[in-house]
């Protein structure tokens, strides 16, 4: 089905089409612009939080307005924009860069979508609904136990609900890179993207779980009076801590190392070379996502766990510091020898390493467990966190979609534009941030709604701000790129870079069934091998024949909105029982869905062999 | 390119950075300008740690930079292919070996200074002194003393003064950053660190874990005075008498106000354990009014009128006592005749 | 997928990996389970963290006896052997026999319910003790709780599946169902093995 012909269908159409998707390229586009808003919302929350910091003892926004804006600054960007954003670009590309027509399972990669768009909306009722959740995004207890309101409900349904959609899009992704490779895709060929999806899929199975039970501890003491965080009944705060950081520290890996993999893919791309040390950078990614889950208490360095404790959690920290390491000369040397162009995609590669290995190393300074209790809550520990995610994940996320957005949309962005974009938020950026490092240390802990006049924090903090609208307008200049790109923009071929691996041997934007034929890989780089031996595309590994392709359905759509008004009535049930029903309605919605998708037979469709030839000739 | 100018443009701005930041910090405040045990060892080990991470950093933009001048694409080249390399042994082993090498030069300090700073083997011979983290204020409990003083922690110079830390209410974190560095406090257990301060001084404290509204207005001092003016000090605070005469009448009857509103059933004045809100027998020496705000008398009249406005979400707000503002006038009268000792935070600054 | 490839003359050696929907199916699937175990590690974690933490209200010695918690193991055990069975004539494709030994599996899991809802009914009415008692009573009730859960839903699940296929018998389309079914079936089981240790005889001991 070609975008001419589903355009003329007409709105409605259009939006049922979106609703009821399995296809894997669509899932991306919501992924993509649901991802994008919540990046926005998040990106003027920070912007108020900065403009109440400009200057000391200032009063732009209420200190409990502030502790909202900081939880869900951090909550937003984390689990509605990093996340989703991160599985906009695996959905876009995953399935192209191993030669599969789909993903494992299409239906539930849809119901991870709508369960994630669902769980951010409850999470952002709150601000309509008498208040946000203002206990940080870590929701330390007993704070986010007795935080009263309904904010902090709102988070824990909300994360409960996109939680459990990451995960179902963490097995679905796992299946797919191991079940549905094309003939000669071997492990040690996949792209490195490919591999950090295969990794992060990982982590996010065994890190996610532990977030859950933590939520649903949170939930029982808030709303049906168990006690796990209270102490006069015996509880105990800090297995919060524990279960928060045993999912919150892989989850750092889990945003950063498909950043790693847009790198790696791009860097070999626009140097026209192999990437340098595959293997071991592959061994690297690995290794991280297993030491990964060896570190979480290096967050609670203050929280008293003896000397030993900390000892060892420091050690192991700083081990993480080898395969990261690794990666950074691996890409240095990826870049040595070879012929580079610097475009906005490549521009955002190399004002990642620099920002990165000043993220990375200090965070080797933070695990020197006794120096970080001097960091530790402070704005050194901001400083540090924000040149990882920042200029790890965000800088990844411009360059995956600099890169790949005319595998995704058939249009190449707008060069200058692009340029425009990465010299004010790379500017921006380092203003907001690298001055915070001293702030911290200068003896100003985060979540500060205010800071007081005569410590010496005015400069840093005014320069600060100063960096932070710098960055909006990066912000705003990307979104401005991409809708002039969609109007303005020529239609490009299917392989505009010189790429190196399958997903550019495919038109753009790819058709529905992505590959006619499956492809037979040959190496690493497959494409790179065929021109190299002289060949325009790829070999076929099959005959033409007909496409098995999977039925859209509009269960997910329901089943995640069951659980939303599931979640109202868990939220409000505490105000009055009768608001049980809600939650009868809503489990009901959703249950009766899984039923009717255990026994209703959905065999999928087939694209028959003559269409396909048909489609052939017009092309 | 113009790219490039715009690198050394933002190149730039870090140099001009740097020589604004090259002062330190506030006296007293800043981890930069350590004055006692914990904070010292505590800069020793960023120093190493920064020094080795500089080198590292350095090593890292010298090879970005020789490879992003040498490696461009260059013109009347444009179809060159370059050699695929697929890697290199002996490279890949480098930088595998010296970073560990380098994290073993970090880690050894780390682990002796950890430990060193959870030494508690001289606590039975020291100065314990129970902390008490409540929403937002501080509450110190001098352990065989009988001395309760809040929001201001006295503490004699060049002895390890151990601190057994508990919330009453949420999580808060004790961080006095240019003494040493924090520990959380939990309502379960008790967390114990120790304190020492080389120099007499005032020093800024600060609660570092996030407790709600007025989390950034939970400020505290620690009042480091001689051996022998600490001394004096306990001396003075074990003989207050909680009912004396104010001398003044108006202070006299603000003392009457205090007991007539039932003040006195939350702040405490003397050794009683009780502690609902701050413990108010030395207020009169206090440096500030509720941690944040200057201690005049025109604050604290406004305090004790409304309190929500100057620390929002503190308990205060929803007590139920009714002065007018002539009454919480004398209120404040009384409070700052409250000066039980000569030693005050004067003593720490003047004495050298 | 025609309607011959899904129903062959003859079952394949492993008819619930014969497809590559089934294949997906079954790693996938394990790949939850793996998800799962981090699920109730979570959820022991926190229980061996607070199993102490009574807060004067009664404690795991006073609460439980193991006579009731043996006959539920027992139940629990053989409806997961009686799985097995019924995962046998699967392969063989006899649908009838798989039927009646999923049907005994549903039979035992109900009688564990049965049980598990008494005990619980003892201890709030009898023994007074709740979700709200103390921490323990927390800890306690959400890790078996969570576990008579998930028993509920795959009772629910396997019915599920009986019914629907009742009439039409196996293909290659439901024979992985079945099987998953059946592998979550022994999860369960051995989640119950670990709070049937960790809680219990621990408790007891």
């Amino acid at each position: 089905m070609s975008t001419a012909v589903a355009q003329k269908k007409g709105f409605g159409a259009f939006i049922w089409d979106y609703l009821t998707t399995v296809d894997h390229k669509k899932i991306a586009h919501l992924y993509l612009v649901a991802g994008g808003l919540f990046f926005l919302v998040g990106g003027l929350e920070a912007l108020l939080i900065r403009i109440q910091l400009i200057k000391p003892d200032n009063d732009f926004v209420s200190a409990g307005f502030y502790n909202e804006l900081l939880t869900m600054h951090g909550t937003t960007m984390i689990f509605l924009a990093a996340m989703p954003l991160i599985f906009a670009i695996m959905n876009a590309v995953v399935p192209l860069q191993i030669g599969a027509r789909d993903v494992a399972f299409p239906f539930l990669n849809s119901l991870g979508f709508w369960l994630f768009l669902f769980g951010g909306l409850i999470l952002n009722c709150g601000w309509f609904l008498g208040g946000a959740p203002d206990a940080g995004w870590t929701a330390y207890a007993p704070l986010s136990t007795v935080s009263p309101g309904h904010g902090v409900d709102f988070y824990v349904l909300g994360l409960q609900i996109s939680g459990a959609g990451t995960l179902i899009g963490g097995i679905n992704f796992l299946v797919t890179i191991i079940n549905m490779r094309a003939p000669g895709m071997t492990y040690m060929r996949m792209p490195l993207f490919t591999w950090t999806a295969l990794v992060t899929s990982t982590l996010i199975l065994f890190a996610f779980p532990a977030l859950t039970v933590g939520l649903f501890l949170l939930m029982f003491d808030r709303l049906f009076g168990s006690g796990f965080f209270n102490a006069s009944m015996g509880g105990n705060s800090v297995i919060w801590e524990h279960l928060f950081w045993i999912f919150g520290h892989p989850e750092v890996y889990i945003l950063i190392l498909p950043a790693f993999g847009v790198f790696s893919d791009v860097l070999s791309t626009f140097s026209k070379k192999r990437l340098f040390g595959y293997t071991a950078m592959v061994f690297a990614t690995t290794l991280i996502g297993f030491l990964g889950f060896m570190v979480w208490a290096h967050h609670m360095f203050a929280t008293g766990l003896g000397p030993a404790a900390n000892s060892i959690f420091a050690i192991a920290t700083m081990a993480i510091a080898v395969p990261t390491g690794i990666k950074i000369f691996n890409w240095l040397f990826t870049l040595w020898g070879g012929t580079i162009t610097i475009n906005s995609a490549m521009l955002w590669a190399l004002g990642f390493i620099p920002s990165f290995t000043i993220g990375g190393t200090t965070g080797v300074m933070l695990a020197a467990a006794a120096a970080d209790y001097q960091y530790h809550d402070t704005y050194f520990v901001v400083a540090h966190f924000h040149y990882v995610i920042v200029g790890g994940v965000v800088f990844g996320l411009f360059a995956a979609m600099h890169y790949w957005w005319p595998k995704m949309f058939g249009k190449v962005l707008n060069e200058t534009l692009g340029q425009i974009t990465f010299w004010t938020f790379f500017t921006g950026f380092h203003l907001t941030f690298f001055i915070q490092h001293f702030l911290g240390l200068m003896g100003m802990p985060r979540r500060y709604w205010t800071f007081l006049p005569g410590q010496h924090l005015e400069t840093g903090n005014l320069v600060s701000s100063i960096g932070a609208f710098l960055m909006a307008i990066g912000a705003i200049v990307f979104v401005i790129n991409v809708i002039y790109t969609s109007v303005k923009a020529p239609k490009v071929s299917g392989d505009p870079w010189d790429g190196r691996t399958l997903e550019w041997s495919i038109p753009s934007p790819p058709p529905h069934y992505n590959f006619k034929q499956t492809p037979l890989v040959r190496g690493l780089d497959p494409l790179w091998i065929e021109k190299m031996e002289g060949r325009k595309g790829i070999t076929p590994a099959e005959p033409l024949d007909d496409i098995h392709m999977p039925n859209p359905s509009i269960l997910p759509f329901i089943m995640s909105l069951g659980l939303f008004i599931a979640g109202f009535g868990f939220i409000y049930q505490v105000d009055n029982l009768s608001y049980l029903w809600l939650v009868i309605l809503g489990m009901g919605i959703t249950l009766g869905c899984m039923l009717t998708r255990s026994v209703k037979d959905d065999l999928g469709h087939h694209i028959h062999k003559e269409d396909l030839e048909k489609e052939g000739a017009e092309q | 390119m113009k790219g490039w100018m715009g690198k050394f443009r933002a190149l730039g701005i870090f140099g001009f950075l740097m020589l604004v930041l090259s002062g330190c910090g506030k006296e007293n405040l800043s981890a930069l300008t350590p004055k006692g045990y914990g904070s010292k060892a505590a800069l020793n080990l960023i120093n190493i740690s920064l020094g080795v991470m500089i080198f590292v950093f350095i090593v890292v933009m010298v090879i970005y930079a020789i490879v992003i001048v040498r490696f461009r694409k260059k013109k009347g080249r444009e179809d060159y292919i370059p050699p695929q390399t697929e890697g290199n042994k002996a490279l890949e082993v480098i930088w595998t070996v010296i970073p560990i090498i380098l994290l073993v030069i970090i880690a050894i300090p780390t682990v002796a200074i950890t430990f060193d700073l959870a030494d508690e083997s001289a606590a039975d011979e020291s100065l314990n002194v129970n902390v008490t983290g409540n929403q937002f204020w501080w509450h110190f409990n001098y352990e065989g003393e009988e001395i309760q003083t809040s929001q201001d922690l006295y503490i004699p110079t060049g002895e390890k003064v151990y601190l057994n830390m508990k919330t009453s209410d949420v999580l808060h974190s004790f961080w006095v950053p240019a003494l040493s560095g924090k520990m959380d406090l939990h309502p379960e257990n008790e967390n114990t660190m120790y304190i020492q301060a080389d120099e007499e001084g005032v020093y800024d404290g600060k609660c570092a874990e996030f407790c709600g509204t007025s989390h950034s207005l939970m400020d505290f001092k620690v009042i480091a005075v001689s051996p022998e003016e600490f001394d004096q000090w306990v001396e003075d605070m074990q003989n207050v008498d909680p009912e004396a005469q104010p001398e003044t009448a108006d202070a006299q009857e603000g003392q009457q106000l205090f007991q007539d509103n039932s003040c006195i059933g939350c702040h405490a004045i003397g050794a009683s354990p009780a502690a609902t809100g701050p413990n108010l027998t030395n207020f009169g020496d206090r440096t500030t009014l509720a941690g944040v705000k200057e201690h005049t008398k025109d604050n604290i009249v406004d305090w004790i009128m409304d309190p929500e406005s100057m620390k929002p979400g503190n308990k205060m707000a929803d007590a139920n006592y009714d002065v007018s503002r002539e009454e919480a006038e004398k209120i404040a009268d009384y409070l700052l005749q409250l000066q039980p000792s000569d030693i005050t935070p004067e003593s720490a600054e003047t004495n050298e | 997928m025609s309607d011959q490839t899904l129903n062959p003359e003859t079952m394949p050696e492993q008819p619930e990996r014969a497809t590559l929907e089934g294949k997906n199916k079954f790693l996938g699937f394990w790949f939850f389970l793996g998800g799962e175990t981090v699920l109730f590690a979570s959820l022991f974690g926190t229980y061996l963290a607070l199993r102490n933490s009574t807060n004067d209200g009664p404690g795991a010695e006073e609460l439980f006896g193991l006579e009731l918690v043996f006959v539920m193991t027992m139940l629990l055990l053989t409806s997961s052997l009686t799985s097995v069975y019924a995962m046998y004539h699967m392969k063989n494709n006899s649908f009838g026999k798989m039927q009646l030994w999923l049907g005994i599996t549903v039979l035992l899991g109900l009688g564990f319910l049965g049980c598990e809802l008494y005990e619980f009914y003892h201890y709030i009415h009898g023994e007074g003790f709740t979700l709200r008692s103390s921490a323990f009573g927390s800890a306690f009730y959400t890790l078996v709780g969570f576990h008579g859960g998930h028993v509920t839903f795959g009772l629910l699940w396997i019915i599920a599946l009986m019914v629907r296929n009742a009439k039409r018998g196996l293909n290659l389309y439901n024979a992985p169902k079945f099987y998953i079914a059946s592998l979550y079936w022994h999860f369960i089981d051995v989640v119950w093995v670990f709070i049937f240790t960790v809680v219990y005889l621990m408790g007891v001991i």
